[in-house]
């Protein structure tokens, strides 16, 4: 009963923060709101009984991405949205058409807490048998991320790297130019 | 915002409890929810913060671009590493179980040396690109 109320709680403050990302038009205000979006969202992992996920949610997802966004506005300057005339029709037929689809493909998804679903019958059941006596560690998402599936965490940890490069590579300032021949003629 | 009291007080408290808890996420991983990332990630938001209240300056001092470079090289380095001496070890890439007597002891070290070198990695990057970020937004 209680958890049934959190649900409902959350769900509804998630749907009133979507529905006023669409109706503010302060992008400040907008990027504090994505903020709470992403809390929300973090309280709901909370609930389903994933932490993991709910700690990167909320340190992400509130903090980091919230400041990066902040951040980005105060160098463009712009504060205020362009106003729109009219409604685009093309992005509205396509926005219209994924969310159909998607919510159609919602329709193959097996129901929460599914012991027969697909996800739960192949290596999960020998992960959960076998993983603690095979790693040794209690925590059996650290034992799949780190051990059985070693090599994934370790493609993810290079996209991390790789991002942090790109974004050195095309935002850091220099304080000269490497070139000179950029630094002499015009 | 340095001249504000209130932020300044309650963010000097907070710091080290956020940057003890990213520790205790780091090295507990294995036991309670956790790992290598999300103390990463909780790390570097205590130092964001820091950088909110303090300014960039006095962060960059503690935390220079060229080390944090280093840091983040290093996490994957050291991860990609642990594969590589289980490869000399007679194993499979990856497979912390010869790195110690028993199998069992074996995958614990891996996991907890692999964790090391994740949350070294991200929190760095989040770092770098934050601190690249906020330069923009100075200097102009």
């Amino acid at each position: 009963m209680i958890s049934l109320t959190i649900d409902i709680v959350l769900l509804i403050f998630l749907l009133v923060m979507a529905f006023a990302i669409l109706r503010v038009h302060h992008l400040l205000a907008v990027a504090m709101m994505f903020g709470l979006y992403s809390l929300l969202v973090a309280g709901l992992f909370m609930v389903l009984d994933a932490p993991d996920v709910a700690f990167t949610e909320a340190a992400v997802g509130t903090g980091i991405a919230t400041v990066l966004m902040l951040a980005t506005l105060a160098v463009t300057r712009v504060t205020h949205e362009k106003e729109l005339k009219k409604t685009n029709k093309r992005a509205l037929f396509i926005v219209v058409v994924t969310g159909g689809l998607l919510l159609y493909g919602t329709h193959d998804m097996s129901n929460l807490g599914d012991n027969m679903a697909p996800a739960h019958t192949e290596v999960a059941k020998r992960y959960i048998e076998k993983g603690q006596e095979e790693t040794g560690v209690p925590n059996l998402v650290t034992a799949v991320l780190a051990s059985y599936r070693g090599f994934d965490t370790l493609g993810e940890v290079t996209v991390v790297f790789t991002a942090g490069i790109g974004v050195l590579l095309l935002l850091r300032r220099k304080q000269k130019p490497r070139i000179k021949g950029i630094q002499g003629g015009r | 915002m340095a001249d504000n009291l209130i932020l300044r007080v309650m963010s000097k408290a907070l710091i080290p409890v956020i940057i003890l808890f990213a520790l205790y996420v780091q090295f507990h991983g294995d036991y309670s929810p956790g790992g290598g990332f999300q103390a990463g990630v909780i790390f570097s938001s205590a130092i964001l913060l820091y950088v909110m209240v303090f300014g960039l300056d006095a962060a960059a001092k503690v935390l220079p671009d060229k080390a944090l470079i280093f840091t983040a090289s290093f996490g994957v380095l050291l991860y990609a590493g642990t594969g590589v001496v289980s490869l000399f070890l007679g194993g499979q890439y990856l497979n912390y179980s010869l790195l110690a007597n028993t199998a069992m002891a074996g995958q614990h070290i891996g996991i907890i040396v692999i964790e090391l070198g994740v949350g070294l990695t991200v929190a760095s990057v989040m770092l770098l690109i934050f601190f690249t970020f906020a330069r923009r937004t100075r200097v102009e």
